[in-house]
């Protein structure tokens, strides 16, 4: 019977001779990964399973980054929590200056090949889809039960085929793709299946963009989302895992729930207006609309190749005197790169902060909430009412170049108003 | 399984885990301490016709967004029985059953419920009743059925835990 790459997976990972959208299989994980939010919960409930021991510590990786550095004590007793669970059975752990946001650590450190299964205690688990794994965000007990057994139950998805054609246009990247399928198939129309990418336009994708796709299929409802690994990601992975892996695509002749088709030659740079992911508008429809803050960062966006797309928008220009830039590089390796190549230095010049490695103000912890009023151009997934403070605060989801280019401008602009001359 | 209780009911669509329960709330590991802040962002006067037994009602894509399994945590410390919706985001959907939280779809069921109503709820033949109106949910799968029948995740785990000595 032919099977769509999710469901190869799916079967490689189970028990069952053969299963369908539909199915209900129990699915061994080959990683099982918590942060300080969603780890202190499933430890708690593995307790309450009556456990005292992990199925397997070697394939166990705990992040603190939600609430770190620790914003208060009761965060700082989260995050030691996590550290004295992770010593006692024995499983790595990411602390406090050692990774940096979960999704991006276990890919730049190897965790992640094509192929494996991801179990994470949350939902932009999903990312791993960049490199062709099933990545599964979780809640605390599913990440319980994993912790202990090595598996989570899961009705098999049907999958919903996303064929990008055509070449991007200037200042458009992974965000603007991923935007367009949400605004395509709305924020509950990848409900019970996977997404997969593929077409010229995936397969052009550098990884750190696929990365940003993948990040949101979870905005558009979907159980995870898949790019089939190819030269691309054989290019990444290799020096930096030694883990086994084969690259697998969807069967020609694969059912599938439903097929999008996306031609970038059409697709403009896009923004996401309050309050919901799948309020896309071309940002030049939001031009205009003046603001206070700018976060570029997060698990979907605070990579090399956003904070060199922002620096090049900052290059000459300086952060507007109404505006605050809150630059956060994903992960200590990201920071370290971007220190060498001097962008650290070039936003610190121009009027930004640059923080250290965390989920922050993302999810409305800490280092840079917004205000009653406030609006923030932001590089993260999510815009929800109160997502990144104030329930009064607006949130507009958009690319590096073009939060970048609303930090310079105190507006939402269109980044080619603020970039002469610079390569897109 | 019957499930019973009066209808709190929450009509819009998609609505997020982030107004269900914010994200400064998240340090909170203790489901007593969470019952504050549930639809801290949505609308917290929802809160004033909960601590009784009650039915949460709601619409389409509902719990969408964040993994935060503190909104069904808060939810079962609040006394919610069952959550009858339109249809369910699929991280929220696996927290409810996992923690033993029926979430039954049946459009319209949800239609009809009115704040205050009545509302009784089979889980093995997916009848659901609103004031004097009988719907019908479709069944749960067996293996839904019984992890909510053995009280969620947790005993079922302790469950297997046992089988194997």
């Amino acid at each position: 019977m032919p099977h769509t790459l999710a469901e190869k997976i799916l079967l490689a990972h189970s028990d069952v001779a053969d299963l369908a959208p539909g199915d209900i299989v129990m699915v061994r994980c080959d990683l099982v990964m918590a942060n300080d939010v969603s780890g202190p919960v499933a430890f708690r409930m593995m307790e309450k399973m009556g456990a005292s021991t992990v199925f397997d510590p070697t394939k166990i990786v705990m992040v603190a980054d939600h609430f770190a550095p620790a914003k208060d004590a009761r965060s700082a007793d989260l995050q030691r929590q996590l550290k004295e669970w992770s010593d006692r059975h024995g499983v790595t752990y990411y602390g406090q200056g050692r990774g940096g946001i979960e999704h991006t650590v276990l890919v730049e450190d190897g965790w992640i090949v094509p192929g494996t299964v991801i179990a994470g205690g949350d939902s932009h688990t999903c990312t791993y889809g960049a490199l062709g794994a099933f990545g599964s965000g979780l809640g605390s007990t599913d990440i319980a039960a994993c912790l202990v057994f090595g598996s989570f139950w899961q009705t098999v998805p049907a999958t919903i085929e996303v064929t990008f054609t055509g070449a991007k246009r200037p200042f458009v990247t992974g965000k603007d793709l991923i935007l367009a399928v949400i605004d395509a198939i709305g924020v509950g129309g990848g409900t019970n299946t996977v997404l997969e990418f593929v077409g010229p336009g995936a397969a052009a994708l550098t990884i750190d963009e696929r990365l940003a796709v993948a990040n949101m299929a979870v905005e558009a409802g979907a159980e995870t989302g898949l790019f089939p690994a190819d030269e691309v990601t054989a290019a990444y992975l290799a020096g930096r895992t030694d883990r086994p892996w084969q690259p697998e695509r969807s069967d020609p002749d694969a059912s599938f729930a439903r097929r999008v088709r996306i031609d970038l030659d059409g697709v403009p740079p896009l923004i996401a207006l309050p309050h919901s992911p799948g309020n896309v508008v071309p940002v030049a429809e939001a031009a205009g609309r003046k603001i206070d803050q700018v976060y570029i960062g997060n698990c979907a966006n605070g990579t090399m190749t956003d904070l060199r797309q922002a620096a090049s928008i900052l290059a000459g220009n300086r952060v507007h005197p109404d505006v605050r830039a809150i630059i956060v590089p994903a992960s200590q390796k990201v920071y370290r790169e971007a220190l060498a190549e001097g962008l650290i230095d070039q936003f610190v010049a121009a009027g930004a902060i640059v923080s250290t490695p965390t989920c922050g103000a993302c999810f409305g912890g800490h280092m840079g909430v917004l205000a009653a009023g406030e609006r923030a151009v932001a590089t993260t997934n999510r815009n929800f009412k109160g997502r990144m403070g104030s329930a009064d605060a607006e949130v507009y989801l958009a690319n590096a170049y073009v939060a970048a280019a609303a930090a310079v401008a105190g507006e939402i602009i269109d980044p080619s108003a603020v970039a002469e001359g610079v390569p897109a | 399984m019957i499930l019973e209780g009066a209808a709190v009911v929450i009509r819009q669509d998609n609505v997020d885990t982030d107004v269900l329960y914010p994200g400064s709330y998240l340090n909170i590991a203790d489901p007593e301490q969470m019952k504050p802040y549930l639809f801290e962002g949505l609308d917290p006067s929802l809160r004033d016709q909960l601590g009784g037994p009650t039915i949460l009602v709601v619409g389409e894509n509902f719990g969408t967004g964040s993994s935060r399994e503190h909104v069904p945590h808060a939810m079962l410390a609040w006394g919610i029985r069952c959550v009858l919706g339109k249809s369910f985001a699929r991280i929220f959907y696996r927290n409810c059953i996992n923690l033993g939280l029926p979430a039954i779809v049946c459009p319209e069921a949800v239609e009809a419920a009115e704040p205050g109503v009545t509302v009784r709820i089979d889980t093995d033949t997916g009848a659901v009743q609103v004031g004097d109106a009988t719907f019908r949910a479709a069944p749960l799968p067996p293996f839904m059925r019984d992890m909510l029948a053995s009280g969620g995740l947790v005993d079922w785990a302790r469950r297997r835990l046992a089988e194997a000595g």
